[in-house]
């Protein structure tokens, strides 16, 4: 299906101020069938164990008034932007240059991060937050692999992403095993699961293949909040230890690093070596994945989010390449749990959440299919946007929904709309993102 | 007949359902021959080309080809992606397969996918970055470039495939199929949607690849000018049968021939009546 | 052998409740051909809309239960297939023809719309409902003081869902409406040649089964005299599992696998584990899937080479 075929015609679109009356009307009537019960009452359990409500007619009022108005102010946006083409929203000289600024983005926004720790050594939060946002590139880096490459979409990744969590933080608490030891096995063992789990499933295509990978995600999580005796069930494990820098604690014992290093301890010494070993971790997911695009196993993936048919015409099994694409994606996903679960010294089964694997896939998919520096944008823009909701707690999750829907509405093909061929000729030119496939799978 | 078959079908059926697309259908392919398989629409053919590239696996009858040194290999017990790695037969699509997000050259890339893997140590020594590897992916672009020169693609090597007119596309997937260095080449539909001058084009190249690679080609054509222009030997189906076979003068003049393309569309058998004389 | 009599009693209650949802995946994904990652809290709001016009109908005097029930019922269906519609409008139409993906991950940031909305709305606490229909007959009285139970709310649930599905199925086979639907389920170029409109066609599909789930969702709130805002997305998964059991695009086959459902989870957990019994119904998904994608009902896809 081509997104050039069967648009309506702009001309087509009626203007004038009764017809936009007319819309926001029935808008706004809409809105008031739809808010009536759910916002203009308010039901609680009451102290008897009964029900009790209240009204809430004037939120009502102001709910549906909003949707009048929001609905006049973007049918006029609309009219006044004039009849748009849904792939081109970006003008086109912002794309090139945008294009333009992606060549030096990349190493300046690396040379920034690098930075960070020096330019906000005091401001924990922001240092904390940067910690986030980098596990969340590593995340989407890793899942881009499986989603972005290989094209097969992938619903249940945080499953690995808890593997690698609980793998470092039973290891750890139950045989003593450092860091750096599990490190290596986390990720093993998550390629290993995704093995198992990709066996079977890589024959089904599409939507099947992602409801069951999202089934597979449930099922670890049920069965971590279920068998206690292993995982702690719902309360989690705690008392992880910390990473070390290489057999040296970050405390502020004789042995810690500071009292070697002769300077006076601060907490924020391992924040910052928090920091900078998830951008090693990170930065490592990224080149062995520049590195496999480039090998035949990675043109084979992205051959395969291409056509699968055409693929087996040439002689490329797609079952083990499939494998090895989930398997590569769960890995780096397993990478970072382990280090999620160092940094947090907790964890707990509510991490794992389908919401994360969401969250995830929506950073891929926003940062456009297979572009490594629009998932690291589209990290940073997501999970700051998500920040910035703190304080809204409740709602967050409610406009995180509500972004997730504009943005596909927006920029189905995410931010970065080109894909850079893995070898040329001549001419190192970007591919349109129109013509690039993305998968069945 | 005899001689040197590279492919013989050997009572070939195929069921869908209660349907019978093919029945009992024999034929050979020779070495270093072009081998033109015809008919009317929805005779059959497409469904004897999926079963002799493992997209189908037949419902009875053998299929066996023969290599150089005289390995027999029985496609029919082979499937998927092992006839084009074991059994080196390479195909095209009737309706154009290739990667459109991909540029021409990755497209040869991909194609030469397996032998890339054992040169890349299974990606290990690949990763690492070593000599041996490098050496054979240089080896491995040499080989596209040489492809896309000989389909006349060369200046369009890096744009993305599916920017290219219908034309190239056709001839890049013919290059991309040459590219996993096949015994068998098994053409469905080449000329399609070319005009005169292409399609004149195609002759030519698959000519060359027959003289040059020594590579057989078997092709199903509905464009009668490549069929008698280029075939050695025209096998003819209708309804799942082999109605005639020989050579594209002899098919011509069969009075059978002519009346399944008289009763399948009148414009049709014109032109096979019309075409090479 | 009582035991099993009650199992078997409660898993067929359970699984029209099931099958009810999931032939709104059914539905929607035979004609658009995506999964509705929002229907799971399409029948949420369902229970919660069922909910509120119950409290209000109470508190304003009315007493007269069945009429209570039908106007409940009626409210619901109402309201929760505007709420399908407008899902459909804002989140999916503008998405008809663009990248596979986008509609789906535009249907999962619906779903967390959904979810956090009557989050945020309603709070976040369980809300029970004191049991509305009570009583029922003592089937069979065991030896060990063990009695086979049907309650007349499951009376009442299997007798709705047979009724709505009756209503469906004369809905789907005999008017024009249905007749429009499955021309777009098997080819909406053409049927839109042929003077169908698809557009409304599709919003038809959404509000059908929105209408659907508002009726799971009332049953839901009946039997288990309880709603809260998460119950959507379990009971989603497992619904679309039914969907794909009974062979996706199926009508009957979503029933069908609803029950299967039903009776797979509530044995299960009668008779293994309770704990487990989500994990049951989604590897029995997987299972699915692997050996036989059709299902029970679906028609075999056919590689086009």
């Amino acid at each position: 299906m081509s997104a050039t075929s069967a648009r309506p015609s702009p001309a087509a679109q009626p203007s004038g101020s009764a017809f936009i009356l007319k819309k926001a009307l029935i808008s706004a009537l809409v809105a008031l069938v739809l808010f009536s019960l759910m916002i203009g009452i308010r039901t609680e359990a009451g102290p008897q164990g009964g029900l009790i409500y209240w009204t809430r007619f004037g939120d009502l009022a102001a709910l549906v008034g909003t949707v009048f108005g929001g609905s006049i102010i973007v049918e006029l946006l609309r009219q006044w932007w004039g009849p748009v083409d849904k792939d081109s929203i970006v003008p086109k000289p912002v794309q090139s240059a945008f294009s333009f600024a992606g060549r030096w983005l990349a190493p300046a926004l690396l040379v920034f991060t690098f930075l960070v720790p020096v330019i906000f050594y005091n401001q924990r939060y922001i240092l904390d937050l940067s910690i986030l946002v980098l596990t969340y590139v590593m995340l989407g880096w890793g899942l881009n692999v499986v989603v972005g490459l290989a094209g097969l979409l992938d619903l249940g990744y945080v499953a690995f992403y808890a593997v690698g969590a609980y793998s470092y933080a039973l290891l750890a608490t139950n045989f003593g095993l450092s860091f750096w030891v599990c490190l290596p096995l986390a990720g093993i063992l998550a390629a290993f699961w995704g093995v198992l789990l990709g066996f079977p499933v890589l024959r089904l295509r599409g939507d099947y293949l992602a409801i069951v990978t999202l089934a597979f995600g449930e099922i670890i999580r049920l069965v971590i909040i279920n068998w206690q005796s292993l995982t702690g069930g719902p309360n989690g494990v705690s008392g992880i230890p910390r990473p070390t820098m290489f057999g040296i604690p970050l405390t502020p014992g004789d042995d810690g690093l500071a009292a070697k290093l002769g300077i006076e301890f601060s907490p924020t010494h391992r924040l910052v070596f928090l920091f900078y070993l998830i951008l090693a971790m990170a930065l490592l997911t990224n080149w062995v994945t520049i590195r496999l695009r480039r090998l035949p196993i990675g043109r084979a993936w992205e051959a395969l989010r291409e056509d699968e048919v055409a693929c087996r015409a040439l002689g490329i099994n797609t079952t083990t390449t499939k494998l090895t694409a989930f398997a590569t994606g769960a890995m780096f996903g397993g990478f970072a749990g382990a280090f999620f679960a160092t940094r947090q010294g907790f964890i707990s089964p509510e991490s794992f959440t389908f919401q994360e694997s969401a969250l995830v896939l929506a950073i891929v998919v926003l940062g456009g299919m297979g572009s490594q520096l629009g998932v690291a944008l589209a990290a940073l823009c997501m999970i700051g946007g998500f920040e910035l909701f703190r304080g809204l707690d409740q709602y967050r999750m409610l406009v995180f929904g509500m972004a997730m829907v504009l943005l596909m509405i927006w920029r189905p093909r995410g931010l970065v709309g080109h894909r850079a061929p893995t070898v040329f000729l001549e001419r190192n030119q970007a591919i349109s993102s129109d013509l690039v496939k993305e998968g069945h799978g | 007949m005899s001689g040197d078959h590279i492919l013989t079908v050997d009572r070939l059926m195929m069921r869908f359902g209660g349907i019978v697309a093919v029945n009992e259908l024999s034929f050979t392919a020779e070495r270093r021959k072009i081998t033109a398989l015809i008919g009317p629409n929805g005779a059959g053919k497409t469904t004897v080309f999926n079963c002799i590239t493992g997209f189908y696996r037949p419902s009875g009858g053998a299929i066996r080809l023969v290599h150089d040194d005289g390995r027999m290999i029985q496609l029919e017990r082979l499937n998927d992606f092992r006839i084009s790695k074991q059994a080196k037969v390479a195909r095209t699509f009737q309706n154009i397969r290739l990667f459109p997000g991909m540029t021409a050259l990755e497209n040869l890339m991909v194609a030469q996918h397996n032998a890339l893997m054992r040169a890349s140590g299974l990606t290990v020594l690949g990763l690492l970055g070593l000599p041996s590897w490098r050496e054979a992916e240089k080896r491995a672009i040499d080989l596209a470039r040489t492809w896309l020169d000989r389909v006349g693609l060369l200046d369009r090597a890096d744009d993305a495939a599916g920017n290219l007119p219908y034309g190239d596309q056709r001839r890049l997937e013919i290059a991309r199929a040459m590219c996993t260095e096949p015994a068998l080449l098994c053409l469905d539909e080449p000329a399609a949607g070319l005009n005169a001058r292409e399609s004149g084009g195609l002759n030519e190249l698959l000519l060359s690849i027959r003289n040059e690679q020594g590579t057989s080609i078997l092709l199903i054509e509905h464009d009668m000018s490549v069929v008698m222009e280029i075939s050695d030997h025209v096998v003819v189906m209708d309804y799942g049968v082999k109605i005639a076979e020989g050579t594209p003068q002899a098919v011509r003049d069969d009075p059978k021939v002519i009346a399944a393309y008289l009763g399948a569309d009148e414009e049709e058998a014109i032109a096979v009546m019309e075409s090479g004389t | 052998m009582d035991y099993f009599a009650q199992q078997l009693i409660n898993g067929l209650v359970l699984g029209s409740i099931y099958g009810l949802i999931a032939i709104g995946y059914t539905m929607v994904y035979g004609i658009v051909g995506m999964i509705n990652f929002a229907h799971g809290d399409i029948f949420m709001i369902g229970g919660f809309i069922a909910l509120i016009s119950f409290l209000v109908l109470v508190s304003l005097g009315l007493t007269a239960i069945p009429l209570i029930l039908l106007i409940v019922l009626l409210v619901s269906m109402a309201i929760t297939a505007l709420y399908g519609w407008t899902i459909e409008r804002i989140a999916y139409r503008p998405l008809r023809h663009s990248f596979r993906l986008a509609p789906m991950l535009s249907a999962i940031g619906m779903s967390f719309v959904l979810t956090n909305f009557s989050q945020v709305s309603q709070g976040a606490r369980v809300k029970p409902v004191p049991p509305i229909i009570t009583g029922g007959y003592t089937l069979h009285e065991g030896s060990q003081g063990f009695a086979v139970q049907l309650s007349n709310i499951q009376i009442m649930v299997v007798l709705a869902t047979i009724v709505v599905l009756a209503l469906f199925t004369w809905l789907v086979s005999r008017t024009r409406l249905g007749r429009d639907m499955r021309a777009c389920e098997q080819d909406q170029t053409m049927a839109a040649l042929l003077g169908v409109d698809v557009d409304r066609t599709i919003s038809m599909t959404f509000v059908i089964g929105a209408a659907l789930a508002a009726v799971a969702g009332m049953m839901y709130l009946l039997y288990y005299g309880l709603v809260d805002f998460f119950m959507g997305f379990v009971a989603g998964i497992k619904a679309f599992t039914a969907a794909v059991l009974g062979g996706i695009g199926s009508l009957p086959g979503a029933m069908l696998g609803g029950l299967a459902i039903g009776l797979i989870e509530t044995f299960w957990s009668a008779y293994f584990s309770v704990e487990y019994k989500d994990v049951a119904a989604f590897s029995i998904l997987i299972v699915v899937l692997i050996f036989m994608p059709t299902g029970l009902l679906g028609r075999p896809e056919v590689e086009k080479v």
